[in-house]
């Protein structure tokens, strides 16, 4: 038994532990434990996990513990705990997409994601919260309860990845993964004060990622740090057959390439981050963020991408386009609610109506009336054309500069029901990130501050394939101004820390 | 709508029927088109089965290479032009047998355009147009439980992959349409892509049909007929659409544009019910797959291996063999009769022997038994070494037949059964003789008749030896025999 406290063990951090675990200093079952306690205590008040499954998790954390002391050969990260995301299938574990419809579907196989982890040995803790199918920018469109953002309980935690953000904000899971279609990862990333990694479309496979948005989907991490993100990433990314848009090369080793130089590198500011729907405070902590990249010796420049205006109307067509296709299978055939029997119409109306929220109503209704016999030209296909420019625009942009740099979103973390009556105005604080969703590039938030006593994400967009690059300006910028070194104040008590 | 039974004349000359075909055929891959599940036939329900062919949430297609090549060979035998490029859309709409809410297929940008067949009815060779061919997915099963209550699915089937072949509104009579799907059934066969067997549901026909006042070229107004599920009911639906359509035409009424659902049991086309009308199936781009690049070199690869057609093949056995059209016709329409032929002679070079053995008894034997080629312990061997026992004179032709329809049935050798039931022709004179004299003797009234001159009473009294023999009596022989014994009867007289 090591001296280290459950509480101490939290607040090691994912690396610190692998760290301990390959020196055993720990245990994996003294480090799942912490964090199972962790969770008991706190789940509770915020809300950031769906189902957590302490006997297999247990499970897996004893047999890692048991190849360690067979002196078996272990993955670096071998032992260390994570949070994933519920719209992420986990064979035998309950995945709901905090939906009605799935609430007690149990899928039979592992995304690849999953299997990638359990292969360099990490231990799944459960599955977080999140906006029912992944929409939503707030958490509050879970069908079960809202996850909380504990720098503030009355406040959101930002979405759809709520959960996976809470979890690893508040000390519930060193680290997640969550699913970025239009800033998922991105935006719960700020709010909550950590590194969210968004990957370049096809980097990492989507294979059982349950789809809202084919085509914009994709897997990503939430961190403390950067050097989690470029570890975390490591083991998530990579070709993957099963899933044809996955990209059939190797990743790069992510965090060998964290220390990349900073000096001489091309910074574009976006002028649209410091437009007049952005909160002062944000453009201020952005404003001091942009001073620390050029004191690290960065070239500075400005960049206006005009198509940005158009990325969300696209958005808001292509997104529920695909989402009412792949939200067709829910139908009580095969699996999940089946709300009726009386008749194959009547079971199709019912379960449908009993299965899916509001939100996912609503965006099924725009998406299949975009798709309509008529409107298909006037809609989808103008939104595909929109969907071009902004690539092309986005593709000039980082011919002049290495990285674009944004305010992840407009607004710190907002009061749960502030913005809920309002659906285009939630989609407003999509607007930094769903641009990049759309041309498929990758971008990381970073933390960059406080505003109120709430945390500010940057948003850093790189060329395709070049999340290494992003994640060493991310890890530059961090070791120079440490704001990922801050904690919210557990808003419960954990259990064993009084000892 | 009463019976409507045929048209008269007047009518017929004054109408003229538009029918183009659309045609679902499964390709015999050995896994399924977008996961890797066998694609056996008759499995037990839902075993050949995974989380892609469920259409579990989170599960992806990845596009099967092989049906690739067998929908390209399929299209390229249909002389179909392939574009450089092609590419997969969803066809969204909700029916239990379809697991995903949607079927992945191809809408704007087909594997295979603007081909055609030839068909030949009565004498006449018509060009067919091919419009598109494309690869699509296969739905699950729907089995009705008696009583109603509820269906049971077997999603073995689901991702099965298929392609569609539209035909132009070529067709202009239910034969025409008969010998489209025959010709397209045999290029199906010959190109190995397809058993097309419409009664396990690896081929099957819609029809678009439209009937027109003759001399114009003014498409009618079109009206789908779906639920043909056998070779009769498409000519059956056809045929009877055709006068329904027609005499409401003529009587000034009009057409209603519809889908109609053939009846088999009433014998007619009736509508469909509301909600399979007018669909809007919300056609988009499939972004699980990304477009498929049809590389000239992979296309003229999969040309360069692909089987000889069976037009060819025809071509073939009238200019190689000598054999009559016709002849070539009926022993093409099945690679597996063609090849049989082409094995038997060369075992046995005698190619119109060989054709009338095929034409008359392997056919009709086959379609007795209702099985394939294949399924029987009939060999190339079998069908040479009996013609061979013909020529020999071991054994006549009658007997021939009777042990062939024994080979068929159980595949023994025919020298082995000849031996074994003493069927040998009796070549043998003396023996012969023998019974020729008895007959002579037995039959006075058949011997008064020949002598005064009745010549058919000579058949009477071979027939007679035959009889005596078990039919093993050489024919020409037994005929010398009788004579030399009535000339054996006169000298005693
Ligand atoms: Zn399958």
């Amino acid at each position: 038994m090591s001296g280290i406290s459950p509480r101490d063990i939290r607040g090691l951090g994912a690396t610190d532990i692998a760290a301990a675990l390959r020196r055993r200093e720990l245990t994996s079952v003294e480090v799942t434990q912490a964090y199972l306690e962790a969770i008991g205590a706190g789940n509770a008040g915020l809300g950031a996990y769906l189902t957590v499954d302490e006997q297999e998790a247990l499970a897996q954390a004893r047999e890692v513990d048991a190849r360690r002391a067979k002196g078996e050969e272990l993955g670096p990260y071998a032992g260390v705990p994570v949070a994933v995301k519920d719209n992420i299938s986990t064979r035998g574990l309950r995945t709901t997409c905090a939906s009605r419809i799935l609430e007690n579907y149990v899928p039979p196989y592992d995304a690849t994601v999953v299997a990638r982890l359990r292969q360099s040995g990490l231990v799944v803790l459960g599955k977080t919260n999140m906006d029912e199918f992944a929409m939503g920018s707030s958490g509050e469109n879970s069908a079960f309860f809202p996850a909380r953002n504990p720098w503030d309980p009355s406040r959101v935690p930002g979405g759809s990845s709520s959960g996976s953000a809470v979890a690893v904000a508040a000390s519930l899971a060193p680290w997640a993964l969550g699913s970025d279609t239009g800033g998922s990862v991105r935006q719960p990333a700020s709010f909550c004060g950590l590194v969210g990694v968004k990957p370049t479309y096809g980097r990492v496979s989507r294979y059982g990622l349950v789809a809202f948005a084919s085509s914009l989907d994709q897997i990503g991490t939430l961190t403390h740090d950067a050097a989690e993100a470029a570890a975390l990433m490591g083991i998530i990314s990579g070709y993957d057959p099963a899933d044809s848009t996955s990209v059939p090369e190797p990743a790069p080793d992510y965090p060998a390439l964290l220390g990349r130089e900073i000096r001489g590198l091309r910074v574009g500011v976006v002028r649209e981050g410091f437009g007049e729907g952005v909160e002062p405070g944000v453009q201020e902590a952005l404003r001091r963020a942009l001073d620390v990249l050029a004191g690290l010796g960065a070239v500075m420049g400005e960049v206006s991408l005009s198509m940005t205006t158009y990325a969300l109307p696209a958005y808001y067509v292509i997104a529920p386009a695909e989402a009412s296709s792949n939200l067709a299978r829910y139908d009580g055939v095969r699996y999940g609610l089946r709300a009726s029997n009386r008749s194959v119409t009547d079971m199709y109306g019912r379960t449908r109506q009993a299965g899916f929220g509001p939100e996912v109503k609503r965006r099924i209704m725009l998406g299949t009336y975009a798709l309509s016999a008529g409107y298909y030209d006037a809609y989808y296909k103008k939104a595909q054309q929109i969907r071009t420019l902004i690539k092309n625009e986005f593709s000039s942009a980082l011919q002049s500069y290495d990285v674009l740099v944004t305010p992840t979103a407009p607004s710190v973390a907002f009061r749960l029901g502030e913005k809920a009556a309002d659906p285009v105005q939630m989609y407003y604080q999509d607007y930094f990130t769903i641009p990049v969703n759309m041309a498929g590039l990758p971008a990381v938030s970073v933390p960059c501050g406080f505003s109120g006593g709430l945390p500010v994400g940057m948003q850093l967009i790189g060329r395709w394939f070049d999340e290494a690059g992003l994640l060493a300006i991310a890890h530059a910028y961090l070791e120079t101004t440490g704001w990922h070194r801050f904690r919210p104040e557990p808003a419960v008590s954990v259990a064993g820390e009084a000892r | 709508m009463a019976h409507v039974e045929s048209l008269d004349a007047e009518l017929q000359a004054a109408y003229e029927p538009v029918i183009g075909l659309e045609v679902h055929v499964e390709l015999q891959t050995d896994s399924k088109v977008f996961c890797s599940c066998p694609t056996t036939f008759g499995a037990e329900p839902n075993t050949q089965v995974c989380p892609v062919c469920l259409g579990l949430p989170g599960a992806l297609p990845v596009l099967n290479r092989r049906a690739v090549e067998l929908a390209l060979r399929a299209a390229l035998a249909l002389h179909c032009t392939i574009p450089p490029e092609c590419k997969f859309d969803r066809k969204n709409y909700f029916y239990p047998d379809l697991p995903k809410g949607y079927q992945i297929s191809q809408y704007d940008q087909p594997l295979g355009v603007n081909g055609w067949l030839e068909i030949s009815v009565n004498g006449e060779v018509r060009r067919i147009g091919i419009r598109r061919v494309h690869m699509e997915e296969e739905t699950a099963k729907s089995v009705h439980v008696a009583g109603g209550t509820h269906t049971l699915l077997d999603f073995n089937r689901a991702g099965v992959p298929l392609i569609e072949i539209v035909s132009e509104p070529d067709i202009r009579t239910p034969e025409e349409a008969r010998a489209y799907l025959n010709e397209l059934q045999s290029i199906m066969r010959y190109m190995e892509v397809s058993d097309c067997k419409m009664e396990e549901g690896s081929l099957r026909c819609d029809a678009n049909i439209s009937v027109r006042p003759r001399g114009t070229d003014v498409l009618g107004t079109l009206v789908e007929i779906k639920n043909m599920n056998s070779w009769r009911a498409v000519q059956k639906g056809l045929e009877y659409e055709i006068i329904r359509q027609t005499r409401l035409l003529s009587d000034g009424e009009p057409v209603v544009r519809e889908t109609r659902h053939w009846d088999e049991g009433r014998g007619i086309t009736r509508p469909a019910r509301g909600k399979e009308e007018a669909h809007d199936y919300r056609y988009f781009p499939e972004p699980d797959l990304v477009p498929l690049a049809l590389d000239p070199a992979w296309v003229a690869e999969v040309k360069a291996t692909m089987p000889e057609l069976p037009a060819e093949r025809r071509a073939r056995f009238v200019r190689d063999f000598g054999l009559p059209a016709y002849d070539a016709e009926v022993l093409c329409a099945d690679p597996a009769v063609a090849g049989f032929f082409e094995a038997t002679v060369a075992l046995y070079p005698q190619p119109k022997q060989v054709s009338n053995w095929i034409m008359k008894d392997v056919l009709r034997l086959l379609n007795d038994a209702g099985l394939p080629l294949a399924a029987t312990p009939l060999r190339p061997e079998h069908l040479a070494e009996l013609c061979r026992l013909v020529d020999q004179g071991t054994i006549n032709l009658t007997v021939a037949r009777q042990v062939f329809e024994e080979v068929f049935a159980n595949g023994r050798a025919p020298a082995e059964i000849v031996a074994e039931k003493g069927l040998a022709q009796i070549s043998d004179e003396s023996a012969l003789l023998k019974v020729a004299r008895e007959v002579v003797a037995g039959n006075p009234d058949a011997v008064k008749n020949y002598r005064s001159g009745k010549e058919k009473a000579m058949g009477f009294l071979v027939g007679q030896v035959m009889r005596a023999t078990k039919g093993r009596a050489n024919p020409e022989l037994a005929t010398a025999l009788v004579k030399k014994a009535l000339a054996e009867q006169q000298g005693q007289e």
